[in-house]
């Protein structure tokens, strides 16, 4: 697991995947921190917080979109699949290298709660919940994305089909709006994952939601290990 | 040691191995032959884990694969048909990479070394895998089977792409790790199967046709006495010639080219008639050019084995030359 690990975050940054997503969340989080926060003066950062969950839509999918789909392609599974490691510990190596980039990326938020606190007094306990929500959700969607990846050889599919994957159970609140049923309106709020985060940007920190990342985490990289076994038996 | 045991593969309805069992035990060579297509490399796939059989079982050393996979894995060194190489890395970083992926406990740098200079790439060992030239993708493909010495050695036509002079090298590298390895060896050339192995599988349309030592093989197909001469005079007379000596079963003449015939002739079995020949033609004033026994090569074995027995593999005038 330790040199899957290593050998992912080094490639991150032997290619230019890992610096885009840097920059692009920087610069996007960057805009939204100074448009909703400095200039308006507002020391509250839930704003700038509920705004990143799109840009992770949109990004998580490029971080993600290589990790077993270019394996495949190029060969190189066969390397990891007779090393003598289980599935389970090449899936999570690779879990955690993206979530150690993504991590990188979300700690910019540290940076702006730090900015704001020169000017007045944030309310720590929410940033820092806010901090926790959002290494969460980021952590479900990189697994849901290398699940994606898992499905195809070619990265642009893995890039576009995990995208419309966490578009959609983003915004599954939204989407509900338009049933017909009340009670499937309801389970769709349920699971929305976007509903969920949201509710930590509010100030709220609910135990619950937390247990329902961390097993979505579980869950989706279950889901890949049986997908790379069940190629094993096809 | 490897022991196959009625392994069989399904993709869908077709069967891409049917059935097979061999053994390569300790200290042993052993050539997987086939066509292409003919199951090799599912087979091989198989044996190292990377995909599942429908029926049988694969034991590496008594371990069976599917039953306790990483302990049977660390036993083997694999090198697929493509050599599984990351591209973006440097061949120290990703023999480092390998090193730790297989959690080996032998001095590292030391190590790494040895391989190297085993397979001689230390003059590329800073560069980058993408850079590399085909043949030293391969030897790096092969340095990567080779790190932390495991017992066991497949190879998935390791000699692919390589030029005359490295190929030999690499069968001589392979002779000297088959006496303290294992070795699984494909290919679907047969002077290297032939030059290399103790024992030869050869398999077709997923089903093994022959299991045995060259040797064997070629003795159990063969058992004629068939010569191939050129001689210069006159055909007919020539004919007439070899037809009059004791014990030749048939003689017929295949060419003839200035006056030079080339003439097949089979004898009965245990008789040697080439002294005979020899006087006879010049006694006549004639002159013998070429005179070579027929035996089947590993070549012609194939041909009998995969395509069926009834082709005339005498006609094959040129085997020794297609064999380079």
């Amino acid at each position: 697991m330790g040199a899957i690990f290593r050998r992912e975050l080094r490639s991150y940054f032997t290619s230019p995947i890992g610096y885009i997503f840097l920059a692009a969340f920087y610069a996007y989080a960057g805009i939204m921190f100074s448009n909703s926060s400095l200039e308006s003066g507002y020391t509250k950062l839930d704003s700038v917080f509920g705004s990143l969950l799109i840009i992770i839509v949109v990004l998580i999918p490029i971080l993600t979109m290589r990790t077993i789909s270019e394996e495949k392609r190029s060969k190189t599974d066969q390397c990891l699949l007779t090393a003598p490691v289980g599935l389970g510990a090449i899936v999570v190596g690779k879990f955690l290298a993206a979530f150690v980039i993504y991590l990188c990326a979300a700690a910019i938020t540290g940076v702006f709660a730090v900015v704001v606190s020169a000017y007045g007094s944030p309310d720590w306990n929410v940033v820092v919940g806010n901090m926790v929500a959002l290494a969460l959700v980021g952590g479900a969607y990189i697994s849901i994305g290398i699940l994606c990846s898992s499905f195809t050889e070619n990265q642009v599919v893995a890039a576009v089909s995990s995208f419309i994957a966490l578009l959609l159970v983003s915004f599954l609140s939204t989407i509900s709006n338009i049933l017909p049923f009340e009670w499937l309106k309801a389970a769709c709020n349920r699971i929305s994952f976007g509903e969920r985060y949201y509710s930590f940007t509010y100030g709220v920190f609910d135990f619950s939601n937390v247990v329902f990342f961390v097993s979505a985490v579980a869950v989706f990289l279950f889901l890949t290990v049986r997908v790379l076994e069940k190629r094993r038996w096809a | 040691m490897i022991e196959v045991v009625n392994l069989t593969k399904r993709y869908g309805d077709k069967k891409a191995v049917n059935n097979i069992s061999f053994k390569a035990e300790d200290g042993e060579i052993l050539g997987f032959l086939g066509p292409n297509g003919a199951g090799k490399s599912t087979t091989m796939n198989i044996l190292t884990g990377y995909i599942s059989c429908t029926d049988g079982k694969a034991l590496i050393d008594g371990i069976d694969i599917l039953e306790d996979p990483v302990k049977a894995k660390k036993q083997i060194g694999y090198l697929p048909e493509i050599p599984p190489l990351y591209v973006d890395m440097t061949v120290k970083e990703y023999l480092s990479f390998i090193y730790d992926l297989k959690k080996c406990k032998l001095p590292k740098i030391s190590h790494l070394k040895d391989i190297c200079q085993l397979v001689k790439i230390e003059h590329v060992y800073n560069r980058m895998i993408k850079n590399l030239s085909k043949g030293y993708r391969q030897r790096v493909g092969l340095a990567q089977a080779l790190v932390g010495n495991p017992k066991t050695l497949i190879l998935d036509e390791p000699t692919v792409g390589l030029d005359p002079n490295q190929i030999i090298e690499i069968r001589t590298l392979i002779k000297k790790l088959g006496k303290n390895h294992t070795v699984i060896l494909s290919s679907h050339i047969l002077s290297e199967v032939q030059a290399v192995c103790d024992k030869i599988v050869v398999i077709n349309d997923g089903k093994i046709v022959a299991n045995d030592t060259e040797e064997n093989l070629s003795m159990k197909l063969t058992g004629e006495n068939k010569l191939s001469a050129k001689i210069e005079g006159e055909s007919e007379k020539v004919l007439r010639m070899i037809k009059g000596i004791k014990g030749v079963i048939s003689a017929e003449c295949i060419s003839e080219h200035k006056g030079v015939g080339t003439y097949n002739i089979e004898a009965g079995e245990k008789t040697d008639i080439r002294k005979e020949l020899f006087t006879r033609i010049a006694s006549h004033g004639w002159y013998l050019l070429e005179l070579k026994t027929s035996e089947l090569s590993l070549e012609d074995i194939f041909l009998r084995l995969t395509m069926g027995e009834d082709i005339d593999l005498t006609d094959n005038d040129d085997e020794e030359e297609a064999e380079d």
